[in-house]
């Protein structure tokens, strides 16, 4: 459905896969919240008019409404931007989905700062942090539309309330239809023995693209697609980091409270080791086209090789 | 043979005494938005709500949120007296491993959602009764409010919502006991006419005394005879009724006085079990 190398909105491959579901599960219910067109769900809503609720521009309402539909029985998706969900609706999400743990699937599109030109206002890059504190939450970004299909598909049979972020633009399809995805399970998508990268959502394909420059330059690094940052996979973690010694983590989000925080507190407690993130420090962005502000805000290629470089020297110095 | 009004309104005062034990002995709680919801909160669970005690979480069940969740304490009295759970568990009202919780908790027997952060509870009901509409079930879900948590933007996000799905499976109920935390609604947020603003977004809008049995059953059934537009019953209440100093004094909302409370619950033990055996045999 996907081909290798094409590039994606990973809210298309949410779409999509919404009906797929659809067509499979008569409890499947979606809420929207007036951007039906944007977010894809309205291609659910299209083909199952019954079970397709436009709430309006009213996110709290709508993340309480799902709440009340899970409680009886129905498996809900929950679209709106990441944003609205995490932050609009945050204490709702919280008391009313992951309190009484509920099946609501919070699927948002616009996160990080894919949404790029429309500027910070509809770029979410604390809701992970957010969301990762609520107890009972699972909080997943897929790298791409392949890994968007199987993680959505997964989220229906995951028993509780799911935060899954979206991007708007396109990100290269990095995975091939044969690969499984678990919930909680990272993907070891390279090996290596210098250094290990960790990075989630869109940043895993800019991940990939520093190893290919890294190896060229005599520094092998393995490459972890941590799609779920809470619950983390920790044995990931632990059998990498005890071959390479020193982690990158990588992240379109604040350093703080996302991937970055969650290995570091892990590796902290388990097996401290040189570290570096990857991600917004303490700032907003602002409107401009996507890969121009990864340079900007220090989250490119080429900081994430610099940032291997800089573990790679912390190593030494360790020893 | 007492006639069935009679017999409710014993149940509404075991209800207040329940209340006014239980918070009494948790040092804590909120008496007066309890005391105001107590006639219509023994309608409800004597009379109107089809639930099998037995059975708490049985599928087809009516549900009941009560938004105002601060008012639960006669919510669990309410499931107690129905057989939910055994009577003797209301005094561990508040305490630490108690499933009686200081708001209501899901996770509780007979507790359709938790609640207690205000102007949330109508949207949870919305969801409830879209759930039976797309299962073409015919439970109804009722949801509590208090006039203090319509200052919440959102309450106004669910009435929009309600009229515009047409859940004629949803009643609200508005404790319209017009005081609030810090004082009368009027002095807080002004709500201007309460039966205008439902009306203005398409509600069937039936306004009663709160504490008259005789006005609340009617008002229910009026509302289940209602299709295509959902019904709001303004409930015109007191708050605090049943214990003289506590009526129509916003101070307690929250519980003022542990001493006072705890004399008063003395004095209608006292009281209740002179006037009627009913009472004698259930009183704790």
């Amino acid at each position: 459905m996907y081909k290798l190398g094409d590039s994606i909105p990973t809210r298309n491959a949410y779409g999509d896969t919404l009906v797929e579901l659809g067509r499979k599960n008569d409890q499947i219910v979606v809420f929207e919240a007036d951007i039906g067109k944007s977010t894809r769900s309205a291609i659910f809503g299209k083909e199952f008019p019954e079970r397709y609720f436009n709430i309006g521009v009213a996110e709290q309402n709508e993340m309480a409404i799902a709440a009340g539909a899970a409680s009886c029985g129905k498996i809900v998706f929950v679209s709106t931007y990441a944003v609205f969900a995490s932050m609009r609706a945050c204490e709702q999400v919280r008391t009313f989905v992951a309190y009484p743990h509920v099946n609501v699937k919070i699927c948002v599109s616009h996160g990080g700062i894919t949404p790029a030109n429309d500027g910070v206002t509809h770029q979410a890059t604390e809701d992970l942090g957010i969301m990762r504190t609520i107890p009972g939450m699972t909080v997943i970004m897929p790298a791409d539309a392949v890994s968007t299909r199987e993680l959505v598909i997964a989220a229906t049979q995951w028993d509780g309330p799911i935060y899954l972020r979206l991007t708007r633009d396109g990100v290269p399809v990095i995975y091939n239809e044969e690969t499984s995805f678990k919930i909680g399970k990272g993907i070891l998508l390279r090996e290596g023995k210098d250094i290990t990268i960790i990075a989630i959502g869109d940043m895993v394909s800019k991940a990939l693209d520093a190893r290919d420059i890294l190896s060229k330059q005599g520094i092998l690094a393995e490459v972890i697609d941590m799609h779920t940052i809470k619950p983390l996979d920790e044995s990931i973690i632990l059998d990498s980091v005890r071959k390479t010694g020193g982690v990158v983590t990588v992240e379109d989000h604040q350093v703080e409270c996302g991937l970055g925080s969650a290995v570091s507190e892990f590796l902290g407690e388990n097996y401290p080791i040189p570290i570096q993130r990857i991600g917004l420090r303490n700032t907003f962005a602002e409107s401009g086209e996507y890969e121009l502000l990864l340079k900007k805000y220090k989250m490119s290629v080429d900081d994430i090789i610099s940032g291997c470089f800089k573990v790679v020297g912390r190593k030494k110095k360790k020893r | 043979m007492i006639d069935k009004t009679k017999e409710l309104e014993r149940w509404a005062q075991l209800l207040r005494y329940d209340v006014v034990r239980m918070i009494s002995n948790a040092g804590s709680g909120h008496p007066g938005g309890c005391l105001s919801a107590a006639d219509i909160i023994t309608c409800l669970y004597f009379k109107e709500m089809n639930i099998r005690p037995e059975e708490p979480d049985w599928p087809d069940r009516d549900r009941f949120i009560l938004s105002k969740g601060h008012a639960c304490p006669v919510l669990y009295a309410a499931l107690a007296r129905r057989g939910v759970f055994p009577v003797k568990k209301l005094k561990t009202l508040r305490k630490a491993g108690s499933f009686l919780q200081g708001h209501p908790e899901i996770h509780t027997s007979g507790i359709d959602m938790t609640s207690g952060c205000l102007g949330q509870g109508l949207s949870v009901g919305a969801g409830m009764a879209v759930a039976a509409k797309i299962d073409r079930k015919f439970y109804r879900t009722y949801v509590m409010l208090g006039c203090g948590e319509m200052n919440e933007g959102q309450v106004w996000e669910s009435v929009m919502c309600a009229s515009h799905f047409k859940l004629d499976n949803l009643l609200a109920i508005v404790d319209y006991n017009r005081l609030q935390f810090d004082g009368s609604v009027d002095e807080v947020l002004s709500p201007g006419s309460m039966v205008k603003r439902w009306k203005g977004f398409n509600w069937n809008v039936i306004e009663i005394d709160g504490h008259n049995i005789n006005e609340i059953l009617p008002a229910f059934e009026k509302a289940r005879n209602t299709k295509e537009v959902p019904t709001v019953i303004i409930a015109n209440t007191i708050k605090g009724k049943g214990v003289s100093f506590m009526e129509n004094d916003y101070l307690w909302h929250s519980l003022m006085d542990r001493d006072k409370l705890a004399e008063k619950c003395k004095q209608m033990k006292k009281d209740m079990e002179n006037a009627d055996s009913f009472y004698a045999k259930r009183l704790w």
